[in-house]
């Protein structure tokens, strides 16, 4: 009995598979002009608090790019690698998407670049990621880099003539990361680094490591770590005595981290996109209008104070692919492999392209595409981040 | 390095090492009555910190439904083998905390928290909150076992562990809480500044432990957990159910996480996965106690939490390395002195 309901599922199935080709095959025509846009993101699993942003920031996208319609197709990783190649592969076997956006973790970024080298179609990743040179000619890296970051707090220190600096991390990747950039940036600059600690994300007590920093006398402390796990070694030096400067990656400028640290990160600096403190930039910069327009359509949908640097990257994704559409269509019909190649050239033509977080302006050499324009020093002052003076 | 730091040092080792230790008590606890390795402990600690976190924001935290559901599920599952067994002696007791837990407090909390109730009201429907569930996973996960090898039902606590760490993602989300502090500040003791935390800490533990010290030595529900611990055979046959000694057992653990984890909610950012490390430090305090005695694994523990402060300071990327390869010469020291394991032993049985 139940071997027949399995047949006749089976039957019923393929019967809608036939059905499907057919539909689409009738609807491939008037397809030919739309582009299709595949979006993979953590949007739950362990670093769903970096990609909630991107689909929240989705959901305000237009519904043109270059004057095109465009389908925009948003699929969950869950933070897992398997599943973004997963998706990946889906966007390009099935959906033929002309660009992918994604993921929204270095790992999962990382995993789906492979599918998107083999495939040759253009993906901007949307966490920090190394391009390694095979992948250069399809792979866009969107956030800043952490070095242009770190340069900015050496730079932000300089201005205040200080000269020594103590390290505490984490004892991973991101804390490698930016141990190893604070090491090259400081040394270029003349600036001492006296020791690096390590600890990791759910660690109870760092009070050892922050008498280890007290006993150097620092000018300032950077920590490298990220959200809410970072409130602790703030708090832990704050409580132990120390009154110098404490700095903070880019990864901590998110509301739960103030919630977290309360009044002890008052004071705390750390380096952001510029879409942080756009009503505190200079009129001149091009990056404020922009920033200030993606701010009132996403705080529109929702709702005040919500806008945020990641959502701003979202934002950032899209219009670097509106202003490639425009030249691309000129080129070739969207869905065939001319129009990802014209898509790529596109993006990677050295033209500068206002966004919230930074002018990107990619190079076929350089897919990084960010200068010192992608960021700024903000201080948190009572319990907001301020553009800092 | 001088006196000043060292002196802080051991504070601060002497804080995460009584955590440590009462998680060890835990963990010790449930592996003498009942053989399971309780790998969840961790969890309960972390249910515990941020259930608080979130009553002190005015929220209803997640585990509200996560007590209504495991409540259901132990009912429905004991309503179910007291029908095909014919055995109703502990139904109603067993679906009454199942179903009543979830209920009255689940109720309680739905009804007051968004009114921000005062801290010892928070603190108590916390507990009572938490506490029930150590009772019902025993029924439900780990009474069918109890006579399955220690294995097995280690492997059925790492797949609890993992539910509970899934569901604590699904219930707080990835970012992490902390509490506010119960008495912030230190108090200036002459040669070094003690914190008040740390008073609390070990104050509270101390309490904890001489209850659970008395408990075990002067009480008849007590002599039974120890007889069940001692020999579960010989146990049954003087007349004491060892199944009812374990749901004990199981509670008094999730009392004892829960209670942890409100202790150590001020001090730290907890986080839904926070709570394996802890308990696994908490494991080798045990380990290095041999898996059998209640104050030399609080020992053990202290030592690991002191041990992991001075690491942190000398050489804080090595320091969880540092303080697991601690085991390895107590556990050879161990196999020196007492050849016989305990699986050997229950094979003698």
């Amino acid at each position: 009995m139940k071997k027949r309901t399995g047949e006749v599922t089976m039957e019923m199935s393929r019967n809608a598979l036939i059905s499907l080709a057919i539909g689409l095959s009738l609807a491939a025509p008037a397809a030919a002009q739309e582009i299709k846009i595949g979006l993979s993101g953590t949007f739950t699993g362990p670093n769903a608090t970096n990609g909630i942003p991107y689909r929240n920031a989705a959901e305000i996208y237009p519904k043109t790019l270059g004057g095109v319609p465009v389908k925009w197709i948003l699929l969950d990783d869950a933070t897992d690698p398997t599943t973004a190649v997963k998706n990946a592969r889906k966007f390009v076997d099935e959906d033929k998407v002309d660009v992918i956006l994604g993921s929204t973790s270095t790992v999962t970024a990382t995993a789906m670049s492979d599918v998107a080298v083999e495939s040759k179609t253009p993906q901007i990743g949307l966490s920090p990621m190394q391009i390694p040179e095979a992948k250069l000619p399809w792979v866009f890296n969107l956030p800043q880099p952490v070095p242009i970051m770190v340069s900015a707090i050496i730079e932000d220190m300089k201005k205040s003539g200080m000269k020594t600096v103590a390290f505490i991390g984490y004892a991973d990747g991101w804390g490698d990361l930016n141990w190893n950039a604070l090491n090259q940036v400081a040394k270029k600059e003349g600036i001492n680094v006296l020791t690096g600690e390590r600890y990791n994300r759910t660690d109870t007590s760092v009070t050892a490591q922050a008498l280890k920093i007290l006993a150097t006398a620092p000018d300032a402390v950077f920590i490298g770590a990220s959200g809410t796990a970072a409130a602790l070694p703030h708090v832990t030096l704050k409580d132990q005595g120390y009154n110098g400067r404490i700095y903070h990656t880019h990864g901590t400028v998110a509301k739960a981290f103030i919630d977290a640290g309360g009044k002890a990160v008052e004071d705390a600096r750390m380096p952001t996109g510029p879409v942080v403190a756009a009503a505190d930039l200079s009129d001149d910069n091009p990056v404020k209008k922009v920033s200030l327009d993606f701010i009132q359509k996403y705080e529109g949908r929702w709702g005040k104070g919500s806008a945020n640097p990641i959502a701003g990257y979202a934002w950032d994704a899209m219009l670097l692919l509106d202003a490639a559409a425009t030249d691309a269509l000129k080129k070739a019909k969207p869905g065939t492999p001319e129009f990802r190649v014209a898509m790529r050239d596109a993006l990677q033509s050295g033209k500068d392209v206002a966004g919230t977080n930074a002018v990107y302006r990619y190079t076929p050499t350089d897919h990084y595409g960010v200068d010192e324009r992608a960021r700024v020093m903000v201080v948190i002052k009572d319990g907001a981040f301020r553009l800092a003076k | 390095m001088n006196s000043t730091i060292g002196l802080l040092l051991l504070q601060d080792g002497l804080t995460t090492g009584f955590i440590y230790a009462l998680l060890a008590l835990s963990i010790l606890l449930v592996f003498l009555v009942t053989r399971v390795l309780w790998v969840p402990a961790g969890d309960f600690l972390v249910f515990g910190a941020l259930t608080l976190a979130l009553l002190q924001q005015g929220q209803v935290p997640g585990t509200v439904w996560l007590c209504g559901a495991l409540g259901l599920t132990t009912a429905i599952v004991e309503s179910w083998r007291a029908w095909r067994s014919g055995i109703w002696q502990d139904w109603p007791l067993v679906v009454g905390i199942s179903l009543g837990t979830p209920l009255l407090v689940g109720g309680a909390v739905l009804l007051w928290a968004s009114s921000k109730p005062a801290l010892p009201v928070q603190i108590l429907l916390t507990l009572a909150l938490i506490v029930p569930m150590g009772f019902m996973l025993y029924r439900v996960a780990f009474k069918p076992l109890a006579d399955k090898s220690i294995l097995t039902l280690m492997f059925v606590a790492i797949a609890v562990h993992y539910a509970l760490v899934g569901l604590g993602l699904v219930f707080f989300g990835s970012e992490g809480y902390r509490t506010q502090p119960f008495i912030p500040g230190r108090i200036d003791a002459g040669f070094t500044r003690i914190s008040w935390q740390l008073t609390l800490v070990v104050a509270t533990s101390a309490i904890v432990m001489t209850v659970l010290w008395l408990f075990m030595g002067r009480t008849l529900w007590g002599q039974a957990l120890r007889a069940a611990a001692v020999n579960r055979f010989g146990a049954r046959l003087v007349g004491i159910r060892t199944e009812t000694a374990g749901g004990l057992a199981f509670t008094l653990a999730a009392l004892i996480g829960a209670f942890s984890g409100i202790l150590i909610g001020p001090v730290t950012t907890l986080f839904y996965d926070s709570g394996f490390l802890i308990a696994l430090k908490g494991f080798v305090g045990t380990v290095i106690a041999g898996m059998a005695s209640f104050p030399l694994a609080v020992l053990g523990a202290i030592v690991v939490g002191i041990v992991e402060s001075f690491s942190s300071f000398y050489a804080s990327a090595f320091k969880e390395a540092i303080v697991f390869a601690l085991l390895i010469p107590f556990l050879l020291w161990r196999s020196a002195v007492e050849p016989r394991s305990h699986e050997t032993h229950e094979h003698d049985e």
